[in-house]
């Protein structure tokens, strides 16, 4: 089947896709958007989140069919041209980064968050973050960088 | 597979019931988790997001209508006040990703034992909504809608619509034991509600038997201890709780799984019992528990 919904902007088609296909396999597979990463497939480890309609979802558990006409917005829509969003360039000063599979989509859950709650606590951070899993067991640095992002959107830096 | 995308509530009800091969999806994340491990290959999938209603609540007479495709995350914003006890139970589904796309529906759609809303469902006693384009609107009482592990009262034609429920009348409170806050699936859950108007008390048990169920002996023991205007104003009497929390346990029939043993969950399930009670009986006596 043929699914046509709005990719970080741009109006696109995809063209023979499966029926119980996932909205994640369409991204990476189908349009060359590999930034959500593909892990556990059960909405586990959130590392597919990306936007949908404006809230943030595991891409692995939206059936493609069901982005028809919507909206998505990816990991790779987030920057402005060249420049970073303050919660990437937050995540690399303070090397919340270490395998690299989980930071998509905990940079897309916590651009999320702060959009929604400028000035977390620690308790909400935490929560925000709950289904996103880093392997590498990188919390502190993660947390880090996420007070770091609300710091310089709240104007505190 | 063929994936249908009816864009109204009437449509959808035509689909369903052309096609008794479909698998009706919301937010997927039951669904697409079967699709994805090929544990399932249904002939087709029918999308209900399209069909916006769904995804709304409403207030109609007296009681609260919530839409079978309701989000928990809007669901724990925009009702969580009137049912706190399912508001409860949807804070603990999954993660936030989830929650923006699970569905109290959906949740009953897949009829899991295990299922975070059937506990407060049944003790609020709430009834679903049932329809399909041949025999109308039916409305089955939680109680009656589960019929086994993953089996519910619902026809091959039809489709949820929505569950209703009245607004809290007194303290509700659910309870889940698991190996983190977040994420998890219940080893067990209990749910109490306290009807103070009619001196009755609700209750529902998830994960320790083949469908949620009702503690209606636990039920009829409480209310028959605090029967009489005085006992609902008191504190409770020593030994009440922890005998409820037996009965609950009693009324349980698990099984050893993977997640916990038999005996742990009676165990648990008294635990939580007399806890939500203690909590339902301090909301009361300090009167934040609606009544």
């Amino acid at each position: 089947m043929r699914v046509t919904f709005t990719v970080n902007g741009s109006r696109e088609s995809v063209d023979d896709v499966w029926e119980g296909e996932s909205l994640l396999y369409v991204l990476r597979e189908r349009m060359g958007l590999p930034g959500a990463k593909n892990a556990c497939e059960q909405g586990e480890c959130g590392s597919c989140t990306v936007y949908l309609d404006g809230a943030p979802v595991c891409a692995c558990l939206v059936a493609a069919g069901q982005v028809e006409g919507r909206e998505v917005r990816t990991v790779e829509g987030l920057a402005d041209g060249g420049r970073l969003d303050p919660v990437q360039e937050a995540f690399v000063e303070c090397g919340a980064v270490q395998c690299g599979f989980c930071t998509p989509g905990l940079i897309v859950q916590t651009h999320a968050l702060l959009a929604r709650r400028p000035d977390p606590s620690d308790a909400e951070i935490r929560e925000a973050l709950a289904g996103n899993l880093c392997r590498c067991t990188g919390y502190e640095k993660i947390l880090d960088a996420v007070r770091l992002a609300a710091s310089r959107k709240t104007g505190a830096e | 597979m063929e994936f249908l995308r009816p864009l109204s509530w009437e449509e959808a009800l035509a689909l369903r019931a052309g096609r008794p091969d479909a698998v009706p999806i919301q937010g997927g994340t039951d669904v697409m988790v079967e699709i994805n491990f090929e544990v399932r290959r249904p002939g087709a999938l029918l999308d209900l997001n399209p069909v916006r209603e769904l995804a709304e609540w409403e207030m109609a007479e007296g009681r609260l209508r919530i839409g079978a495709g309701l989000p928990y995350t809007r669901l724990i914003e925009e009702v969580g006040d009137r049912v706190p006890g399912l508001a409860q139970a949807a804070r603990t589904v999954g993660s936030p990703q989830i929650r923006n796309r699970g569905t109290v529906g959906g949740n009953l759609g897949a009829a899991s034992p295990a299922g975070d809303c059937h506990p407060p469902l049944l003790a609020a006693g709430a009834q679903v909504e049932v329809e399909s384009a041949a025999g109308g609107v039916r409305m089955i009482p939680a109680e009656e809608f589960y019929l086994g592990v993953k089996r519910t009262a619902l026809r091959d034609d039809e489709l949820i619509r929505a569950v209703w429920l009245r607004p809290a009348e007194g303290p509700q409170h659910f309870s889940k034991v698991g190996t983190r806050n977040a994420m998890v699936i219940a080893v067990c859950s209990f749910a109490i509600a306290l009807h103070p108007a009619e001196r009755r008390v609700g209750t529902g048990i998830g994960s320790a038997a083949p469908t949620p169920l009702r503690a209606a002996e636990a039920e009829e023991f409480l209310a028959g201890e605090l029967a009489g205007e005085p006992a609902w104003g008191r504190s409770l009497p020593d030994g009440l709780a922890e005998r409820f929390g037996e009965l609950v346990g009693r009324a349980a029939a698990p099984i050893d799984d993977v997640r916990g043993t038999a005996a742990y969950r009676r165990h648990a399930l008294a635990v939580m019992a007399r806890r939500t009670l203690t909590w339902a009986w301090q909301d009361r006596l300090a009167g934040t528990g609606r009544s």
